[in-house]
């Protein structure tokens, strides 16, 4: 791609299609994404139910199978053969959103913590990760820990322990979907602390898959937001979230309630979308407020009723932000 | 008007609300489950009252307390819990008033908009069915009246005519939380308490359901009590706020002073725990809070804040204080707040 040095994680024109059931046509969860997640870089990936964040997660975990295109990490082609699968997850783990599910109740947080190493089979100065991997995560002093079981632990905690499980085996990438959304606001900002300071001292790249712009703003070097199955905008944080340019982008930054007085969500009609029956033409048009205002020309020369939304390239750390929206480039819009 | 009791004592404003205008009035409400031979105190002391058009938010974290003082209002905090204090209700006290009298301020006085609308509603029944049930109950209206209502209540919060016969598992979760809210309103309520009412949506689903709410208080001019854990959603939904913790208001007070100015360091951290987008002390900047909310059964001396709290003193920890008179609209209880407006 355009960068020499390959990424840490990437997909190119990844596709994800869950048959239907009964008799419904088969869902496009995941239908054509290029991301790059590159070294030390932390990258949110922003959508709302049905947009595919969490399968597009699924499959850089290789929990899924994509129908179409594929994973890299760091330039090579992910495999999915058992043996295949278990090395990558030495490299890649995950962390996901609800603790309280992720750990079992009857392992204490030693075993909870070693059950990476003893699958992987690493079991030589096993305690010694352990306790490294508990203090990484920020439980200090580890001994204080190691002996007590879930329902001993306070929901950050726990939290904790799912991430110092993954830090075990030494991963280069963590993949976390939505880490936060489970706990308490109090909470919330001590974890994506924990995140960045694991990025900024060892040095770990990371795609957080979450609902939640502000967490973007928090935390993430690049964004990118997903609707029904595509990336519709992405690039670094500030150019997205301060500049958006999609009218989607825009409708989710205008309903994110902050402490500004002036709230003025732009509400989009509609459902949230279904990716069993995605529209043709751009996938967004029937809930677009700029396709709807736009008229004569401009209209016919956008053709958003008729032409696919594009897929975009993907982008690195150096690249600009970009937008797929054909109103963009036929018409003289303002980008803020 | 919404008045705060507070421990500041006599001649503290906005607790005289004035006769006929105030609806609910909770005085020193306190409620206690058992475990075993244990207390563990849920909630210790609440005191406010609202007037009809009102709208209060009450924010707090897991465990606060916040889901149990609301639901105990109606007396539904649920077997286990001893309640004490006064909650009254159009001037009659909900916690000793008999079971008939109760069952009719429930729904046709004061309703619940229930946090997961999945379990809230009855699976196997349709949802028009469901909320004719309760027009016919309370309102001694006949099916056919009790139909067409139902049916203008759903259209009012965006639910179809087509589809009123369909099954809760046949909605999307902002729709079912619609139909909860109608439900909700099905008997003309003057008060509703709504709990979490849209934590479990998508943000865009979420302003629906918070503009529908708004749209609601605005028409009917119906009380609102709002729990959440989200400070920023209750600022824009409510006209009034107080925070919880550990059982007790912390800090009550406008909503927009309250998140725009906190006084309480609880507050505080809770205010920038929900970063603004395009503010760059947030920027790569998480904010949180050392430390976990308390366990009810581990309230001790003091502060109940004191050990979480950037800016403790020694005096802290040996006195556990009340709400004080910040300004004629506000009040927190943190004695750094009292010693800085030379009070008591």
């Amino acid at each position: 791609m355009s960068s020499a040095e390959p990424a840490e994680l990437e997909v190119r024109d990844l596709a994800v299609v869950y048959p239907g059931r009964r008799g419904r046509p088969p869902a496009r969860a995941v239908d054509g994404v290029n991301l790059r997640v590159g070294r030390a870089e932390i990258v949110a990936l922003i959508g709302e139910s049905g947009s595919g964040k969490s399968t597009l997660a699924r499959a850089l975990m290789g929990l899924v199978k994509p129908t179409a295109g594929r994973v890299l990490y760091q330039g090579a082609p992910l495999e999915y053969s058992t043996r295949a699968l278990r090395r990558y997850r030495g490299h890649v783990q995950l962390i996901m959103q609800d603790p309280g599910g992720a750990l079992n109740p009857k392992q204490n947080v030693y075993d909870a913590v070693a059950e990476g190493p003893r699958l992987h089979r690493r079991t030589e100065g096993l305690s010694a990760t352990v306790r490294d991997a508990l203090a990484k995560a920020g439980l200090r002093p580890p001994e204080d820990f190691l002996a007590r079981y879930p329902h001993e632990l306070s929901g950050g905690q726990q939290q904790r322990v799912v991430i110092a499980g993954a830090l075990a085996l030494n991963p280069s990438v963590l993949v976390a979907d939505e880490p936060v959304a489970s706990l308490d606001a109090s909470v919330r900002g001590e974890i994506l602390g924990l995140l960045l300071g694991l990025r900024d001292q060892l040095g770990l790249s990371a795609l957080v898959v979450s609902h939640d712009l502000a967490l973007a703003w928090n935390i993430a070097d690049r964004v990118a937001v997903m609707y029904l199955g595509r990336v519709v905008e992405q690039g670094p944080v500030e150019e997205v979230l301060l500049h958006p340019r999609h009218p989607y982008t825009q409708a989710l930054l205008s309903v994110v309630p902050d402490r500004r007085a002036d709230w003025h969500p732009v509400l989009l009609a509609g459902e949230p979308p279904d990716p069993s029956a995605i529209p043709s033409g751009c996938r967004f048009h029937p809930r677009c407020a700029r396709w709807a205002a736009v008229t004569g020309e401009q209209r016919d020369a956008a053709a958003c009723d008729r032409r696919e939304l594009p897929v975009l390239a993907p982008s690195d750390g150096s690249g600009p932000a970009s937008a797929a929206c054909h109103l963009l480039e036929t018409t003289l819009l303002e980008t803020t | 008007m919404i008045g705060i009791e507070t421990g500041a004592g006599p001649g503290a404003g906005g607790t005289e609300a004035q006769a006929g205008t105030t609806l609910l009035d909770v005085r020193d409400l306190r409620v206690t489950y058992r475990q075993g031979s244990r207390e563990v105190p849920a909630v210790r002391g609440v005191s406010f009252s609202l007037g009809r058009g009102d709208t209060l938010g009450v924010a707090g974290e897991s465990g606060s307390g916040k889901s149990t003082m609301a639901l105990s209002l109606l007396r539904l905090a649920g077997a286990g819990a001893e309640v004490s204090g006064e909650v009254r209700y159009d001037g009659e006290d909900l916690l000793t008033a008999r079971w008939v009298k109760l069952r009719a301020v429930r729904w046709a006085g004061a309703s619940v908009v229930f946090q997961g609308a999945m379990s809230a509603l009855n699976p196997v029944r349709n949802v028009l069915d469901q909320i004719v049930e309760p027009i016919v109950l309370h309102q001694q209206a006949g099916p056919r009246e009790a139909e067409r209502r139902a049916a203008r209540l759903l259209e009012s919060v965006g639910i179809p005519a087509r589809r009123t016969r369909a099954y809760p598992h046949e909605f999307s979760g902002g729709q079912r939380q619609r139909v909860m809210i109608a439900m909700a309103l099905a008997c003309d309520p003057d008060l509703v308490i709504a709990d979490e009412p849209t934590t479990a949506l998508d943000v865009m689903v979420q302003a629906q359901i918070l503009g529908l709410l708004a749209e609601l208080v605005r028409e009917s001019r119906v009380a609102v009590i709002m729990i959440s854990h989200d400070l920023a959603v209750l600022s824009h939904a409510c006209d009034r706020l107080a925070v919880m913790y550990a059982g007790r208001f912390v800090e009550t007070g406008p909503s927009r002073q309250v998140i725009e100015d906190p006084r309480h360091p609880y507050t505080r951290a809770l205010a920038q725990a929900f970063p603004t987008i395009g503010d760059p002390a947030s920027r790569l900047a998480p904010s949180g809070l050392a430390g976990d909310p308390p366990r009810p059964s581990q309230i001790g001396e003091g502060c109940s804040f004191a050990p979480r709290c950037a800016v403790v003193m020694d005096s802290c920890r040996g006195r556990d204080p009340e709400l004080w008179q910040v300004d004629p609209e506000r009040t927190a209880a943190c004695l750094r707040v009292l010693s800085e407006e030379g009070a008591a």
